[in-house]
């Protein structure tokens, strides 16, 4: 991208919207926190939140601190883990229940009775049944992304249109080129919107696992990942701490989100088409 | 979109001429579902695809056309009956009967040139003699322009040409075409017509074209084969004597192929109320009483 690309960009009408509506929101919120202070009259909810400015000075604060940084680096780690694990195991799992009749049977009705228990009621029993507290907000981790993934390959490649299949048979192709030139491209969409979706949850899940379980093996110190920033920030009664803490995640997850959404354009060029 | 250009872009020359060969299906029938829920799609149905033709099968929508192409593709076999090709009966689907489907099947995440050159990958075959091709059909079809393209940024009649070619490269002995051009504009339909039919002319292969479509049907046959409504069968075959190399122009004013219409249409006509009364009295004697007033 050209810098007069990227500057037309910043100021494109859509970003100067988003600008404007993050000041705005900025702006309310100090007004109301302050709303005692300034008008002797505390403003139902919002009155009792930290203000913003003292927030961005918490936060000042903080960005020197090396122990805020390692909680962002061990929740990355932990989603990032977690994630990659769903994806090795959940992508060939899809594409197996899809391909292949008997394996589907096996695995399907197991999967769904499993499906519909949510990630953080694993929690105690990974905490019981894995050696280390790393390993158990891993594997809660991965639970958030994996069904998520499986369900979305097995629906996408089982919804291939038959004609696709029928035009690659016809024309000569192997059991093995259809489906590595045709099922599998024909499914990269839907691990693309899997695995975005399967990544929302896993911040949804790791920071309530690391509140839960205590920040895992370098628990007790700050540097037991975001969430556990947040839970210990609770405790210590530094609350604009918490706000500090939730808006890394946001800007953590959206992060997240955004190098997912790039990964996929380039996997999927033909989208880009449309 | 321009499609008389085409004829006088040609870089080289490439055969596509093929062998002589004949689809014959004898006494073949066909049901889907079981028990009370069995419904008879083809039934008792015989025919010919002769050599070096154009047949062109037509018949009422939803009388069971496609499920005809499954069995000569051999995508799916007849329950009774026998298909064969040159007198061997077909077993499976194989690259000597390409089939173009309804809708496009060029596959979304490979360019027009990947496209072409799908059959050729897939059997091993990337080598000189088959890019030479690709080329050459690349050229032929007028899509040179657009190789490096997605099928979605093709108009519809690119993409039919594009899969014309996809399927040309493979050297087919007959190629099948279910409603190739259905969803296509008028203008572009026509133009497709045009086209299709100079392919046609040039090789002479065996092509087997099923549609609804009367006037494509006589402006592209050599033979026409009209189906019944479901359970289908061959009711009749009309021979298309208009002399080649035939043009839309040419066709609106021939005698010979409005006569042809005509008959066409009295059958199909009498296919098409069987099929919309669907048994019911009230709406057999409706479309008598209305058929009577129209006649």
């Amino acid at each position: 991208m050209s810098v007069s690309n990227f500057s037309d960009k910043l100021f494109s009408k859509a970003a100067m919207r988003g600008i404007f509506a993050i000041v705005v929101f900025v702006l309310i919120w100090e007004v109301g926190a302050r709303s005692e202070q300034w008008f002797g009259y505390r403003f139902p909810f919002i009155g009792l939140v930290p203000p913003p400015t003292d927030v961005f000075v918490s936060w000042g604060g903080l960005i020197a601190d090396p122990s805020y940084w390692q909680s962002w680096y061990m929740s990355f780690l932990r989603v990032f883990g977690g994630f990659a694990a769903a994806m090795v195991i959940g992508i060939p799992m899809g594409l197996l229940m899809a391909v292949n009749k008997a394996s589907y049977g096996i695995i399907f009705p197991s999967f769904e009775v499993l499906r519909p228990i949510p990630p953080l009621a694993w929690v105690p029993a990974s905490i019981i049944f894995w050696p280390t507290q790393e390993l158990s907000i891993a594997f809660v981790t991965f639970l958030g992304a994996f069904y998520t993934i499986v369900i979305n390959v097995l629906g996408g490649a089982k919804s291939i249109n038959k004609q696709f299949l029928q035009a690659a048979q016809s024309m000569g192709a192997s059991q093995w080129d259809i489906f590595r030139r045709i099922v599998l491209p024909a499914t990269l969409p839907s691990i693309v919107v899997g695995s975005a979706v399967g990544m929302g949850i896993t911040w949804e899940v790791v920071v309530a696992a690391e509140m839960i379980s205590g920040g895992g093996s370098s628990g007790g110190g700050a540097g037991g990942g975001l969430g556990f920033f947040i839970w210990s920030s609770y405790v210590g009664g530094s609350y604009e701490q918490i706000i500090v803490g939730m808006i890394s995640i946001g800007i953590a997850g959206y992060i997240s989100s955004e190098l997912l959404r790039q990964l996929g354009g380039l996997l999927t060029p033909w989208l880009k088409t449309r | 979109m321009n499609t008389t250009t085409q004829d006088s872009v040609k870089p080289k020359t490439a055969s596509f001429a093929q062998a002589s060969s004949e689809i014959v299906a004898t006494n073949i029938s066909k049901s889907y579902g079981a028990g009370p829920f069995a419904k008879q799609v083809v039934d008792n149905c015989s025919f010919t695809i002769e050599s070096n033709k154009l047949t062109v099968m037509i018949g009422p929508s939803g009388c069971g056309k496609s499920t005809l192409i499954q069995l000569i593709a051999g995508f799916e076999s007849p329950d009774s009956g026998t298909i064969t090709m040159n007198g061997n009966p077909i077993t499976g689907p194989g690259k000597d009967r390409l089939v173009l489907f309804q809708e496009s099947a060029l596959f979304p995440w490979m360019t027009t040139y990947d496209n072409i050159m799908y059959g050729p990958r897939a059997r091993g075959e990337d080598n000189a003699e088959s890019v030479e091709l690709a080329e050459f059909l690349l050229a032929k079809v007028g899509l040179e322009a657009f190789r490096d393209k997605y099928p979605q940024q093709l108009s519809g009649g690119m993409q039919r040409r594009a899969e014309l070619a996809r399927a040309m490269i493979n050297k087919p002995e007959v190629m099948i075409l279910d409603e190739p051009f259905r969803g296509l504009d008028n203008m572009s339909k026509e133009l497709m017509w045009e086209y299709y039919a100079a392919l046609y002319e040039e090789d002479k292969n065996t092509n087997f074209f099923v549609t609804t479509d009367i006037d494509e049907a006589i402006f592209l046959a050599d033979r026409l084969l009209i189906m019944t409504n479901l359970p289908t069968n061959c009711r009749s075959v009309i021979e298309i004597d208009i002399p080649r190399p035939r043009r839309i122009d040419d066709i609106g004013n021939n005698a010979r192929a409005n006569d042809i219409k005509k008959e066409v249409m009295t059958l199909l006509h009498e296919e098409a109320m069987k099929s919309f009364s669907g048994g019911s009295k009230a709406a057999a004697d409706f479309l008598d009483a209305y058929s009577k007033r129209a006649g």
